[in-house]
C-alpha cells in the first residue's frame, strides 16, 4: 500500500482526471481531496490552454462566486451551470443510490449519520456526480442501501444527472446509468481486483484485464506539492499542512 | 417599530412549542445560551437547511421537541453527539428533508403560496417518510412528475449579523438566506456585533447588503455572539473549542459540564 500521502495524491490526481472537460465544478464543505482535484484540473487547463474551470467551495469566502445566498448553488445545478459535483455515503449500493441518512431503523437509527444535505436534489440534477468514499469495505459498499437518501437512476422521470464514477482507497469504478451497475475500471497500485472484490459488498462487471490507477507524473507532483497546497491551506490548512509536513 | 433589547428580553419573546427557524451562517450562539437560560422547552427546530453547534445545544439541554433539518453535523469535528443520541432515543420528532427543499418551504411562505414545485427528489426514501410531500403531474408546461412541499412559515426566526442601526435595519451582507427567513417568519428576532448610529439604508451599496427593519421584531447586542462559530468579516470558527466540545458532548454529564460553563462564561461576558 502507498503512504498517506502518495495515496492522497494518487485521488486527487485521479479526480482531476475524472473531471476532465468540465466548465464548472462544485464542491462540498470538509471536501479537501475533491476540492484538491478540482484545483489541480484547473492548473493542467490553464498550463496547456485549454477552457478556465470555475470551482465553487462551499465554506470557501475565496472560492465562492455566490452573492444570493444559500438557495443560490442549488438554482445554479437547475439551470445546468454546474457540471461536476462530488457526494459520499454512509452507505452506496450496487445500483449507485446513496444513504446519508442512516442504518438500523427509521426514524431511531441506531446509527445515525447528518443528513440527506442536497443529494436527493443535486443526483438529478448535476450531470457528472463522482462518488467519493476513501473507506472501500462491505459495511459501506453494500448490495442495498438501508435508506435512499438519493437515488441514482430514475426511469419514470427524465434528468441530466447522476453517478459518474465512484472513487475509494482501493479502485476507480464507472457507473452504467443504462443498466445502474458498476464496472471496475482501476485498481489503486498496492491491491488487486481480489482485494476489491473481497471488500465490496454489491456485484459489479469485471474486465478481463485490469488495469493500475495511473500514478501522478512529475509534471503533476509539482502542481500538486506546489500551487495546488498553496490554494488549499485557504480553506483546509490542516489539510495542507498535513500533506507539506509529509513531505 | 424594531425594538432594541437586551439579550435576555429578545430570548424571553421565544415562547415553549414555538418554531424556531436556525440558519448555517449567522448563528446566533450568545442568544441561543440565553434562550436555554430560560428554561425553555418544547421548540420545533427548523433548520435552514442544516445546523451544527447551535441545534446540538438546544437538544442537549432538552429545549427541543422536533426538528426539521436536512443535516446536523460539527463539519470537520464529526457528528453532532446529542443530536446523534437524541435520534436513538426517539427523542424528539424527526423530519428528515434536503437542502433545496427546506429552502423552497420558506419561498412559498415568504410568497404567501401553500406549496412550493421543486426540482428532483423523486426516488429518494425522504418522500416514503414525508407524507406531506406530494408528487404531482405538473399542471402546466411540460408534462412530467414533480415534487411539491408545503410552506414552511417559522413562529420565530433568529440570527446573528455584524450591525444593525437604530432603526433596526440589519447588515447580512449577501448571506440572503437570512432575508429568507425573515420573510417567512411570523417574528424575527436578530442579535448583532455592533449598533450603528448612521443609517444604514442611506447609500445604494449599504441598502443592497441589508434585512430592512419592517421584517425585525427585536436586535439585541451580542459581541462575539456566533462563538465559537464564525461570522463572516468579523472572525473565524474556533475550531478546537468546537473539537472539545465535540470531545465533552459524547456523554449527556460531558454536554452538562460543557453547557454549565458555557453559561457562566456568557454571564461574566454581558
Amino acid at each position: 500500500m502507498l503512504p498517506l500521502r502518495e495515496q492522497r495524491e494518487l485521488l486527487i490526481t485521479t479526480i482531476a482526471d475524472l473531471l476532465d472537460g468540465v466548465r464548472h465544478v462544485a464542491v462540498g464543505a470538509s471536501s479537501p481531496i475533491p476540492a484538491a482535484g478540482a484545483m489541480l484540473l484547473r492548473a493542467r487547463n490553464e498550463a496547456c490552454g485549454k477552457a478556465a474551470v470555475r470551482i465553487s467551495i462551499l465554506g470557501s469566502a475565496q472560492h465562492n462566486f455566490f452573492t444570493n445566498g444559500t438557495i443560490e448553488i442549488f438554482d445554479c445545478a437547475a439551470q445546468g451551470r454546474i457540471d461536476a459535483f462530488f457526494l459520499g455515503g454512509g452507505q452506496i449500493d450496487g445500483s449507485g443510490n446513496i444513504n446519508l441518512v442512516g442504518t438500523g431503523g427509521y426514524p431511531q437509527s441506531q446509527v445515525r449519520w447528518p443528513g440527506s444535505f442536497g443529494s436527493a436534489y443535486l443526483y438529478h440534477l448535476v450531470p457528472r456526480v463522482i462518488l467519493f468514499r476513501t473507506e472501500h469495505s462491505p459495511r459501506v459498499l453494500v448490495p442495498k442501501v438501508d435508506f435512499v437518501s438519493a437515488a441514482a437512476t430514475t426511469p419514470e422521470v427524465p434528468r441530466r444527472g447522476g453517478p459518474h464514477a465512484l472513487l475509494t482507497n482501493m479502485a476507480l469504478f464507472a457507473f452504467d446509468r443504462g443498466r445502474a451497475r458498476f464496472g471496475l475500471r482501476s485498481v489503486h497500485p498496492g491491491f488487486s481486483a481480489t482485494d476489491v472484490s473481497d471488500n465490496t459488498g454489491f456485484d459489479y462487471d469485471t474486465p478481463d484485464i485490469v488495469p493500475a490507477t495511473p500514478a501522478p507524473d512529475t509534471a503533476t507532483l509539482d502542481l500538486l506539492r506546489g500551487r495546488i497546497l498553496d490554494e488549499l491551506a485557504e480553506t483546509y490548512p490542516a489539510f495542507a499542512n498535513s500533506m507539506a509536513e509529509a513531505a | 417599530m424594531t425594538e432594541i433589547v437586551s439579550l435576555e428580553a429578545l430570548a424571553a419573546r421565544m415562547a415553549p412549542g414555538q418554531s424556531l427557524a436556525i440558519p448555517v451562517t449567522g448563528v446566533a450562539m450568545a442568544a441561543t445560551a440565553a434562550l436555554i437560560e430560560t428554561g425553555i422547552t418544547g421548540l420545533k427546530l427548523i433548520c435552514v437547511p442544516t445546523s451544527s453547534l447551535q441545534a446540538d445545544f438546544l437538544i442537549g439541554a432538552k429545549a427541543v421537541a422536533a426538528i426539521e433539518t436536512s443535516a446536523v453535523s460539527l463539519g470537520e469535528a464529526g457528528s453532532a453527539p446529542r443530536f446523534t443520541a437524541a435520534v436513538r432515543e426517539g427523542a424528539f420528532a424527526l423530519t428528515d428533508s434536503t437542502c433545496p427543499a427546506i429552502l423552497a418551504g420558506l419561498l412559498a411562505a415568504q410568497k404567501g403560496v401553500p406549496f412550493m414545485p421543486i426540482a428532483g427528489i423523486i426516488g429518494s426514501d425522504l418522500l416514503k417518510v414525508r407524507p406531506d410531500w406530494k408528487v404531482i403531474d405538473s399542471p402546466v408546461g411540460e408534462q412530467r412528475p414533480v415534487v411539491v412541499v408545503p410552506a414552511i412559515a417559522p413562529d420565530v426566526a433568529l440570527f446573528h449579523a455584524p450591525e444593525a442601526d437604530r432603526a433596526g435595519n440589519v447588515k447580512i451582507g449577501r448571506h440572503r438566506e437570512l432575508a429568507g427567513m425573515a420573510y417567512a417568519a411570523k417574528h424575527t428576532l436578530v442579535t448583532v456585533e455592533r449598533i450603528v448610529d448612521h443609517n444604514l439604508m442611506e447609500t445604494e451599496d449599504s441598502a443592497a447588503a441589508v434585512l430592512p427593519s419592517l421584517y425585525v421584531d427585536a436586535v439585541a447586542l451580542a459581541p462575539r455572539g456566533a462563538w465559537p462559530l464564525s461570522l463572516w468579516d468579523e472572525y473565524e470558527t474556533d475550531t478546537a473549542e468546537i473539537a472539545r466540545y465535540a470531545a465533552m458532548a459524547r456523554s449527556d454529564e460531558g454536554f452538562r459540564a460543557y453547557l454549565s460553563a458555557f453559561l457562566t462564561r456568557r454571564r461574566e461576558v454581558a
